[in-house]
């Protein structure tokens, strides 16, 4: 594939289910690269179908084993399923093992699983600013279900819960205190609570804290979703059937009480400004690089100018050039 | 990092065949992610077709072959066959391991573009993988 293609010849075989093109795409996407975007543009019309399945929790908790299981599961029942598994990147060396497959081995020839790795690249939400890019190919191309593994998260990344449908946590008997102390982050954002490794000590007690939490929780409704706690012992596939109809359960939920259509528009309200700023932050990377800007700085860390006023210089020159555009 | 439009260097590390040992594959994944590439490490007993697929997927920039079993003269030009069938040869193979000195030359002819005895220092193996990556990179058109 060393000739161009044209953005139109990328479209089209993105579109027929072409990995290649579509792999290419993506890196574009990660690299944030301005090439990228007219092609998204034209994909946009063809995504819209998949269901957004999100999967996150603890370090260790076994979310790559229990993706790995799910695909497999889902993969039975006749669905396509796309996979973006995020792993962290070095802030030292900008660097990234991204180790997830080695858990995902087994689908590396189903042509109906398509599973790509990327890394946070500085981003704190759990997942990478190209996620969601990334997720509108795997739509286009037809993928029906596709799940987000986040970063073996803390508390606090939840961007997921903007891009998912469906989001699920994942947690693991024995760790004690670790529910009391991630109720805030992530134990809010939950639609389905996993217990994995259910065949350890102290599944109960993680149950009925889990049970409690959810009962302590905003004043559940007769229509509301109420979270489900489900056990499953990823490594040897228990469970699984009934964490997919707990999916299927929320998703069906979601769709006959006018929930998706409110997702899907937080989802899009988020892209845009995803996009939106993202644009603004390569015209200020750009506007730093001038010579101007760095004998401005210069002025400010001697004190002749104010960091504010310094701001309102980038703000105009961030006005032209986006007049300039 | 994300707001520039510098590119980022990725990079399979596969172990294709029987042998369990990935000692060596651990080693090179690691000291290529502290000189800021993206390693997608794909684990134990891959068989060629396996990894070219996850290279398509991944779109990395090369695939790098750790074999100790001696199957190193079947298995990396299988996968460097496979790229070229897939329309695919930009992905670079590059191998290591224990491969003797006389398999070499055949491998480079069968389109494998290095191979790293055991020895060889991680800071060569980074900096050839670098400047080749930045020469095929540019060479894109994305």
């Amino acid at each position: 594939m060393a000739r161009h293609m044209s953005d139109e010849e990328i479209v089209t075989r993105i579109l027929d289910g072409d990995v290649r093109a579509a792999g290419r795409l993506m890196r574009r996407v990660d690299d944030n690269l301005p090439s990228a975007r007219p092609i998204l543009a034209e994909l946009f019309s063809h995504t819209g179908k998949a269901r957004i399945i999100g999967v996150t929790g603890n370090p260790g908790s076994g979310k790559s084993t229990l993706v790995n299981q799910l695909i497999g599961t889902l993969r039975k029942r006749g669905h396509r399923v796309g996979c973006v598994a995020v792993d962290p990147t070095s802030p030292f060396s900008g660097g990234a093992i991204l180790g997830d497959r080695v858990r995902m081995q087994q689908h590396a020839l189903d042509k109906d699983v398509f599973i790509r790795s990327v890394a946070t690249r500085g981003n704190l939400g759990g997942i990478s600013r190209s996620t969601p890019a990334i997720v509108q190919v795997l739509d286009a191309m037809g993928f029906d279900v596709i799940i987000i593994e986040t970063v073996g998260v803390g508390q606090d990344e939840v961007d997921i819960v903007r891009l998912a449908d469906t989001s699920i946590v994942v947690n693991v008997p024995g760790l004690g205190d670790d529910v009391q102390a991630s109720k805030a982050g992530i134990m809010e954002i939950a639609d389905l609570f996993v217990i994995n490794k259910a065949d350890r000590d102290g599944v109960k007690r993680l149950r009925r804290e889990l049970r409690t939490m959810i009962e302590l929780g905003e004043g559940f409704g007769e229509d509301d979703w109420k979270p489900k706690v489900l056990e499953t012992i990823a490594t040897q596939g228990d469970g699984l059937e009934a964490l997919a109809d707990g999916i299927f359960e929320h998703l069906d939920w979601l769709d006959t009480h006018g929930e998706s259509e409110r997702i899907e528009q937080d989802r899009l309200d988020h892209y845009i400004a995803l996009i939106a700023t993202g644009q603004l932050e390569r015209m200020m990377a750009s506007i730093q690089q001038q010579s101007t800007w760095k004998s401005l700085l210069q002025e400010v860390s001697s004190r002749g100018t104010s960091p504010y006023e310094a701001a309102n210089a980038m703000l105009s020159k961030l006005r032209e050039a986006i007049e300039g555009e | 990092m994300s707001t520039s439009t510098e590119r980022t260097f990725r990079v399979l590390i596969g172990k294709p065949g029987l042998d369990g040992h990935d000692r060596g594959a651990k080693v090179i994944a690691r000291a290529l992610r502290d000189a800021g590439f993206e390693v997608i490490y794909s684990g134990l007993h891959q068989t060629p077709e396996m990894l070219v697929s996850i290279a398509l997927q991944e779109d990395v920039d090369c695939i790098g072959l750790s074999i100790l079993s001696g199957a190193h003269n079947t298995l990396m030009p299988d996968v460097v066959a496979l790229l070229e069938a897939e329309d695919a040869s930009d992905i670079f193979v590059f191998g290591g391991g224990i491969i003797p000195d006389e398999d070499i030359p055949r491998l480079k002819d069968a389109g494998v573009v290095e191979i790293f005895t055991p020895g060889t220092p991680t800071t060569d193996v980074v900096a050839f993988l670098r400047e080749e990556c930045t020469r095929r990179l540019a060479a894109r058109q994305d």
